[in-house]
């Protein structure tokens, strides 16, 4: 499907072959058995914020127990399942599975198609996504894993972790993993093969650009880790010694495969946020993103470096010390196009004219964190100063900014930005305001006094502590801080809520936009496009308004500020 | 506009916190090692904190600077090489510096000084152990298990320590003050982890493998804190461990008195074993 003539003849390429009445009675079935991107997109998006909202709560309950010194809300064996539960749940059901909702949506309305290349296959990953929520889940009735997100032996063996929890937390491993094996294939094939004429690789908008190495790097990681759980599985179940240090096996070789896929993993959750942010400054600086080359170049790289980093989580396991400097090298490579994109994005705002939207703050606001994330990230790759801090709270607090300040804060500035082209209608801005000022604040409260927790030697996965150890005072701030946090993104999820009945409708391109999908209606019709428009550079919508501008004289408004911002 | 107060207030929040002590900085003075990595850590926290400010400042300015109503038309540029390529440059630049400073700082950090026991060098978290060229040496073999750590005084203390009847306690370690100590990290269940903040960084006590470290308590009569970092279970909270300094006189009376204390219980339960196998409670073999 590559021709021109398709697209400039002005009659839009549909065949019917029957009409089908509308069944308003058995709305729930048309989505149970939809193909459609843009539903599983969305069933995607509602389920995996379902997940964020349950991984909450239990951050609640363990940032309430820690509160204040010997507090006894839980007992040590319900906090280990609270923080097994929580790390699980926010990797492998929120913010994976999001990234693939937002990129579901997205990548075909991005990229000019109509659907995903294997729209069954679509509709599979999500079930099975589905079913490993189900499976974790129940453990909860019976005995919930416990042995943390790493998993690692022996302590997740059947000898010191007998209940079957460890075992859904495989089996979750394992549906998860299929879901999103499936998925990546399904996105590197459509966008490989179904651009829009004329979007060549220096055309594709940089959100593309992500999921893509997203994609890659799925397909890269996940097998590594489904062979380790099978192989945990059967030393659990099936009386194989992959990992039993009393029978030959290595707790180390756990370690090794684990993080194997683990650091990729970290990328794979960023990455795709990464490209959201790189879609929504230009659109609300109202000028093109600095370096486009450089951005998905720096992509590519750290993809690539992802993979050579992964003994930075084992500085102190046993290894050689040489083994010790190369991946403190490595890391501190991976630093640089990390550095990159934050420049570029910040140079993105230089000399704009900032319409100040939610979607904008919230975007802002992600560079802020990740770059306070990304620099405590050097101090836990420089080896011997991580044989501190590793383990403590300065790695809570590292691996939080990173992740909820970094993913997190560029799911709600994403959500913010399409919601217009999600559901028709847009959202409050004035909330969406308050609620990033709320979720900042409590974020930084949260989060930014646990660097001090750990420079003074709280371990992390402690369900309690002693009062001389002077580590009161900033628990108690982080306590509060997480739940004025969980108030700021109650109020955006509010806002989703009630925006889609209540909401301004919105029209194709509420924000002036660049890329395709702004260029159907809001939503977009299961067809998506009757006619794709050919491409002639990365910003194929700004090119149609400027041609329409100086076809008929009508100004297009880029300012856009005139709507969103008030004086 | 709107957008600055909070963020001023965090930055003069989280600098009025840098005046106040036990913050943002590592614990210093007890033991060489953890002074060196404190120091490297004081180098890498302050070219993070100025690369944070710069970056911040850049991104307040245009927010502030730049803002639709301020500033209606955008200007319209796609990049700059020059510029990029440059800063790609400095930003390698830091890491350089950074690398440096820890290769510089590194022998101070796994290398012992000379003490009256010179243990020679150690590798921190290795998987071989020197051999001290003069011989003389203070090993203490550090054990962990859920939920406690072990400590066996002596040489060959993982090895020979039953025949050697070598002194033993649990959760709190006794160590002389001035001497380098270097420790034998094991573990007999599940992987915990080693450490003593002020002491120098952690070393996992992996089951199967055998790892050390050392250090060097500068000053006697003090009390230092750790707890198990690795997740070990459900009482992983509790896994604590002290480390009392005392002078090598004192260590060494403690390790007689320690050393006599468990001879006299061990001597008390064979007593007790033998009367009871006269009673033909327990059989010869020590089985009920
Ligand atoms: C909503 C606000 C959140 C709060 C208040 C919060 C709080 C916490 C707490 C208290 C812990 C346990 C620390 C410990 O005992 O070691 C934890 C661990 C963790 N959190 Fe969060 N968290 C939040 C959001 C997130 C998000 C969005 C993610 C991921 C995208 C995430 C990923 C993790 C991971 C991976 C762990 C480690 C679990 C483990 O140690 O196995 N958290 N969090
Ligand atoms: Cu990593
Ligand atoms: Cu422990």
């Amino acid at each position: 499907m590559s021709t021109i003539e398709y697209t400039s003849r002005p009659v839009p390429q549909i065949l019917v072959h029957e009409v089908h009445k509308p069944r308003l009675s058995r709305q729930w079935l048309d989505w149970v058995t939809t193909t459609d991107h843009k539903r599983i997109g969305i069933m995607y998006i509602v389920l995996t914020f379902v997940f964020f909202t349950l991984g909450g709560v239990e951050a609640l309950l363990m940032r309430s127990q820690l509160s204040v010194p010997n507090n006894t809300l839980v007992s040590g064996l319900v906090y280990n399942e609270l923080l097994t539960m929580h790390g699980t749940t926010m990797i492998f059901l929120f913010v994976v599975p999001v990234m693939a909702g937002f990129g579901n949506y997205f990548v075909p309305l991005m990229i000019g198609a109509r659907d995903m290349a294997f729209p069954r296959l679509n509709a599979l990953s999500f079930w099975l996504l589905l079913l490993g929520g189900i499976v974790f889940y129940a453990s909860i009735f019976w005995h919930p894993p416990q042995a943390g997100w790493w998993s690692y032996p022996p302590l997740s063996s059947k000898l010191y972790s007998p209940g079957g929890g460890q075992d859904a937390w495989i089996f979750l491993i394992h549906l998860t993993g299929l879901s999103s094996l499936v998925g990546a294939v399904n996105f590197y094939v459509t966008i490989v093969n179904m651009r829009a004429p004329g979007m060549t690789w220096g055309r594709v908008p940089l959100f593309i650009w992500s999921i893509l190495i997203y994609a890659v790097l799925l397909i890269i990681a996940l097998p590594v880790i489904a062979a380790a759980v099978t192989m945990l599985l059967t030393d659990r179940n099936f009386g194989t010694n992959w990992f039993n240090p009393t029978d030959h096996g290595s707790p180390v070789l756990w370690e090794n495969l684990f993080w194997f896929f683990g650091h990729p993993e970290v990328y794979i959750m960023i990455l795709p946020g990464f490209g959201m942010i790189s879609e929504i400054l230009p659109v609300f600086a109202r000028k093109p993103i600095f370096g486009y080359k450089a951005i998905a170049a720096s992509t590519i790289v750290i993809a690539f470096l992802s993979t050579l980093v992964w003994a930075h989580h084992l500085f102190t396991a046993p290894m050689p010390l040489v083994v010790l400097g190369f991946f403190m090298l490595s890391s501190f490579l991976i630093g640089i196009p990390t550095g990159v994109k934050i420049f570029n994005w910040t140079a993105t705002l230089w000399r704009g004219s900032l319409v100040m939207t939610a979607s904008m703050m919230w975007a802002i606001g992600f560079i802020v964190l990740f770059l306070i994330g990304g620099i405590t990230g050097i101090f836990l790759a420089t080896f011997p100063v991580d044989w501190q801090l590793n383990d403590t709270y300065f790695v809570v607090a590292h691996f939080h900014y990173v992740l909820v300040g970094g993913a997190v804060f560029t799911i709600i500035a994403g959500t913010y930005y399409w919601y217009p082209k999600m559901t028709g209608r847009l959202c409050n801005e004035t909330l969406g305001k308050w609620s990033f000022w709320v979720t900042f604040i409590g974020f930084n409260l949260t989060f930014f006094v646990q660097h001090a927790l750990g420079l003074s030697g709280m371990p992390r996965r402690i369900y309690t502590y002693q009062e001389h150890m002077g580590w009161s005072t900033y628990n108690f701030i982080s306590s509060v801080g997480a739940f004025i946090m969980a108030a700021g993104f109650v109020m955006s999820f509010y806002n989703f809520a009630r925006s889609y009945k209540t909401g301004k409708v919105a029209g194709p391109d509420p924000w002036k936009a660049n890329t395709l999908e702004w260029f159907t209606t809001s939503p977009p019709p299961v067809n998506n496009f009757d006619a794709v428009p050919r491409v002639r550079s990365v910003e194929p919508m700004r090119d149609i308004r400027l041609e329409i501008e100086a076809q008929t004289g009508a100004l297009q408004k880029t300012g856009g500020s005139e709507q969103f911002s008030r004086v | 506009m709107a957008l600055f107060l909070p963020l001023a207030a965090g930055i003069f929040f989280a600098s009025a916190q840098t005046a106040s002590a036990r913050c943002c900085t590592l614990k210093t003075g007890a033991s060489p090692n953890a002074t060196a990595i404190a120091t490297l850590y004081d180098i890498i926290l302050g070219l993070g904190v100025s690369v944070f400010l710069i970056v911040f400042a850049f991104i307040a300015y245009s927010v502030w600077k730049f803002r639709a109503p301020k500033h209606p038309v955008a200007a319209q540029f796609h990049g700059n090489t020059r510029l990029e390529v440059s800063l790609t440059a400095a930003a390698t630049m830091i890491l350089v510096v950074i690398a440096a400073a820890t290769f510089i700082a590194l022998p101070t950090i796994i290398d012992p000084p000379n003490s009256n026991a010179n243990v020679g060098s150690v590798l921190s978290a290795s998987l071989t152990a020197p051999v001290p060229p003069n011989g003389k040496e203070i090993t203490i073999c550090v054990m962990g298990r859920q939920y406690i750590w072990r400590f066996t005084y002596g040489a060959n203390c993982n090895k020979t320590a039953w025949q050697d009847r070598l002194p033993y306690s649990y959760q709190e370690m006794e160590a002389p003050a001035g001497e380098v100590v270097k420790l034998v990290i094991q573990s007999s269940d599940v992987i915990h982890s080693w450490w003593i903040p002020a002491l120098g960084g952690k070393v996992d006590a992996v089951p199967g493998f055998t790892t050390y470290t050392w250090f060097e308590a500068l000053h006697a009569h003090e009390l230092y804190h750790g707890q198990c970092a690795q997740l070990c279970g459900r009482e992983h909270a509790f896994m604590t461990a002290l480390v009392n300094v005392v002078t090598p006189a004192q260590y060494e009376a403690w390790l007689r008195q320690q050393g006599n204390a468990i001879q006299s219980q061990n001597d008390q339960v064979a007593q007790v074993r033998r009367y009871l196998v006269k009673q033909g409670i327990l059989t010869s073999s020590g089985n009920f």
